[in-house]
């Protein structure tokens, strides 16, 4: 079956937007580790500096599977591998 | 290569690795990338700004002033980042770490100079993966020797095997596209403002450049060296569990 052009680069950018509300879960995740951090901040507020660059850790670990979602995207929107 | 944007200027959009020139070497076609380019400029940057703390540092006084302290700081705080996590192993491997550190961030933060990112490049990040990943198995092999590694890989239990291989096999890849995704996107984003925005986009974007390029970058940097010692250390750990 061919579709034309115009269509399957629709349909890519319908698949970039769903392909990116895999950043929710990041975003949720983030959020938890910051709250968590802050919590410990106030009970122990002299080892900052630790739980600051353990936070930043473990949030840049939990970014990836969000920036894989945005690889996808990107790919999708310019790179066009379907529409060729 | 136009994307799917409404704006008519949005044909303009442009992020991708340009080719400068191309030379056949023994019949394959070799193309040199705006990425070798800006990796040049990288290179030379450093090893002049490198040369010039050698030559400060041959003449260092006691109390430091100007150029030293900057260097002291740089210096004092790779110390201590790298002596933080991996302790006794830290002075093998701060050369690597260090150079690593400051190669990295220096190629994040080269967008502010008007230069395409070299880590926005999948090619040079994945080569970074790659080292760190062979280091990582020869200090397996060197420190746990044959018989550590294969009941590491068995563990829990034998059938495991190809789960754990896959695991093993999972960090390199991780390691360059955390780092690639993360520059990319921020290079995406200003390279989107710029050219849709057109004339609106006027000194705010300032703000933007400060997130995506320095406080991402220098995370990713922080990041990418972290998880690359904690690997480095792992693998060193002698102690069977």
């Amino acid at each position: 079956m061919e579709f034309n052009t115009e269509f399957i680069k629709g349909c890519s950018a319908i698949g970039a937007g769903l392909a990116l509300i895999a950043g929710i879960g990041p975003g949720v995740g983030q959020g938890i580790a910051a709250g968590h951090a802050a919590s410990a901040v106030g009970r122990n507020p002299g080892a900052k500096s630790e739980i600051t660059s353990t936070m930043l850790l473990g949030q840049a670990v939990a970014e990836t599977t969000g920036l894989y979602g945005l690889l996808i995207g990107i790919i999708l929107l310019f790179v066009q591998p379907l529409a060729k | 290569m136009q994307g799917i944007l409404l704006s008519e200027s949005a044909k303009e959009v442009d992020f991708f690795i340009h080719e400068v020139f191309q030379y056949e070497l023994f019949g394959q076609t070799l193309r040199i990338t705006t990425t070798h380019v800006c990796l040049l400029i990288v290179m030379l940057i450093l090893i002049g700004f490198f040369i010039a703390a050698g030559h400060c540092m041959k003449k260092a006084k006691e109390v430091p002033s100007g150029f030293q302290n900057v260097l002291e700081l740089l210096v004092d705080f790779l110390d201590g980042m790298i002596n933080g996590v991996m302790g006794r192993f830290a002075p093998k491997f701060r050369n690597y770490i260090a150079t690593l550190f400051v190669f990295i961030f220096f190629s994040n933060i080269s967008g502010l100079l008007g230069l395409r990112p070299p880590t926005a490049d999948y090619g040079v990040t994945f080569a970074l993966a790659v080292i760190s990943f062979t280091l990582i198995h020869y200090n397996q092999f060197k420190y746990q020797k044959v018989k550590g590694v294969v009941s590491g890989l068995m563990s829990p239990w034998p059938f495991w095997l190809p789960i754990n291989l896959i695991g093993d096999f999972a960090v390199p890849i991780s390691l360059s596209l955390r780092l690639f995704a993360n520059i990319l996107s921020g290079t995406a984003i200003m390279a989107l403002i710029y050219t849709l925005l057109g004339k609106l986009a006027l000194v705010w974007p300032a703000a933007l450049h400060v997130y995506f390029d320095l406080f991402s970058g220098a995370i990713q940097t922080y990041v990418f060296c972290m998880l690359t010692m904690t690997y480095i250390q792992d693998a060193c750990n002698t102690e069977e569990s």
